[in-house]
């Protein structure tokens, strides 16, 4: 199992316990974490699972693929230039064990 | 709205879920009834003909919200039961289970179903469509004993299907009784290097061959698919995907138009002031298409969402009429097709990058105008084209040719400039 924590603005966490090949807008999505939307099923497409991966974690995630680029710079919230990624990209097991990451205030 | 009153509604797919998220946003807290005739809790569709279709067992349906979403948003979600009819003039509907509900406010987001072959030996065991969960569980759960597959229909679920197949290690044959792939969606330019493409990866794609029988065993399963040129091609699975058909008989029956879709206006509401339609079912005035339209698609289905939970509650101030962009998406294995606004037949197109590169766009004109842009591998070309088009700008052909002009830049200035 690999771990992620969400946290709100408003400084409440949710953290959930995942099985390998979880993405994080899957996880969020599944359990219902407010925040995160993933309105297009996870293909890159929507931009609405953007997440701000805190420092600590960035190591070790995979490289930003052409279209997770091109939707970061679609985002509601403003792109962060370092902790920017799309959730759905992000897979447990392979781009992290555990993770914290902060939801913007708004995907839409 | 008070909040003493209801608003039903039929369909628990892409846009009817997201229709309650938006009411909930607006601030609507009065009763709210979602009704779905599937017994699973809603889920996403698209990866269905895409990543579900891997061997990869981890391939699980996403649901669209989680099941807390419902009870914490006070939703009363009525699942594995169909609406019968509707009383207009009573306001209520009328349900499987033999229970009536009453509404103030009903909205039909009953989808599309798929077209079903007709001919001889079409009723053989085997021979799959795919649009819902049950549909995708049936047809993986056979992939792992098949080995030779036939599809019907070069659209984009055929196409996504048989890439998936491939990718499996399976022979595949796709028939198409067009002259080209994805015709109704697609220039000429885009759909022919599909075409190669899918030969590339070793799909035998038959164009200008519909399907003519089907040759089944003793026990009524299916053998191969003969097709309109006599040839019989062997098969273990056979995957229909000939495209759909509104579901538009509840409305009819109510004696609401009708026409390629429920008839409704910019504002999603049909002549029924108190019944609105939105998504795969609805045939809307199109703002970019300048003409009726009924459209299929994630995008359409959320966004004609927003707009109608606006329309309901009399949010819209001056903005009543629908104009959101379409924007069309269709992962075809590791082929990325990407389309911003309507292609329509005659488009004059000029084409941006080499397609023997695998990554290029085109950019498709209508009296003069920019009006669409197809992007193969070229996401950079797709968002700039979404951004640009949303602002009803245009470009010269000139410069969408030329690789050198910074697209992108020019689109964000275009945006910004807004």
């Amino acid at each position: 199992m690999a771990k992620i924590s969400f946290h709100h603005s408003d400084g409440n966490v949710d953290v959930l316990d995942v099985d390998p090949g979880t993405s994080i807008m899957r996880a969020a999505v599944t359990n219902g974490v407010a925040g995160i939307v993933g309105e297009c099923g996870g293909q890159a497409m929507c931009a609405t699972c953007h997440v701000y991966v805190r420092p600590e974690y960035l190591d070790g995630l995979p490289e930003i693929g052409d279209d997770e680029e091109e939707m970061l710079d679609c985002t509601t919230e403003e792109r962060d230039g370092e902790r920017s990624r799309l959730g759905c990209q992000l897979k447990a097991g392979e781009a992290f064990d555990n993770i914290e990451v902060d939801l913007p205030a708004s995907q839409i | 709205m008070t909040s003493e009153e209801r608003i039903v509604i039929v369909g628990n797919g892409q846009a009817g879920i997201q229709l309650i998220d938006s009411l909930r946003r607006e601030g609507f807290a009065g009763p709210v009834t979602v009704i779905g005739e599937e017994e699973h809790f809603p889920y996403q569709r698209p990866p269905l003909s895409k990543d579900y279709m891997s061997a990869d067992k981890a391939a699980s349906p996403l649901p669209l919200r989680a099941e807390k979403f419902f009870a914490e948003n006070d939703v009363d979600s009525r699942l594995g039961v169909q609406v019968t009819s509707i009383d207009r003039s009573g306001h209520t509907v009328s349900l499987s289970d033999g229970s009536t509900l009453g509404y103030s406010k009903l909205v039909l987001a009953t989808g599309a179903a798929n077209r079903e072959l007709t001919v001889p030996g079409a009723e053989a065991s085997g021979i799959y469509g795919l649009r819902t969960l049950a549909d995708a569980e049936a047809v993986q759960a056979q992939l792992e004993a098949a080995g030779t597959i036939v599809v019907i229909g070069a659209g984009f679920i055929g196409l996504e299907f048989a890439a998936a197949a491939r990718k499996r290690g399976l022979a595949v044959t796709v028939l198409e009784y067009a002259d080209r792939p994805m015709a109704r969606a697609l220039s000429p330019v885009t759909s022919a290097w599909f075409a190669e493409a899918h030969r590339g990866l070793g799909v035998d794609l038959r164009l200008g061959e519909g399907i003519a029988s089907f040759a089944t065993d003793d026990g009524g399963r299916v053998t191969a698919a003969v097709s309109t040129t006599g040839r019989a091609y062997p098969a273990d699975l056979v995957l229909v995907g000939i495209g759909v058909i509104p579901r538009t008989e509840l409305a009819e029956a109510a004696g609401l138009p009708v026409a390629n879709g429920i008839l409704v206006d910019s504002a999603m509401r049909t002549e029924d002031p108190d019944i609105f339609a939105l998504g795969d079912c609805a045939n809307y005035p199109s703002h970019h298409a300048e003409t009726r339209t009924r459209l299929e698609s994630v995008q359409n289905a959320t966004d004609q969402a927003r707009h109608t939970a606006k329309s309901i509650l009399g949010r819209h101030g001056d903005a009543e009429h629908y104009r959101e962009l379409p924007w069309f998406w269709s992962n075809q294995g590791d082929l990325r097709l990407q389309i911003a606004g309507i292609v329509q037949p005659g488009d004059e197109t000029v084409l941006r990058g080499d397609p023997a590169s695998g990554k290029f766009s085109v950019f498709c004109y209508r009296k003069g105008r920019l009006a669409a842009v197809e992007s193969v591998n070229q996401p950079s070309d797709h968002m700039a084209a979404r951004r640009l088009l949303a602002q009803e700008r245009s470009l010269p052909p000139e410069q969408a040719a030329d690789l050198a002009f910074d697209f992108k830049a020019y689109s964000k200035a275009a945006a910004a400039a807004a």
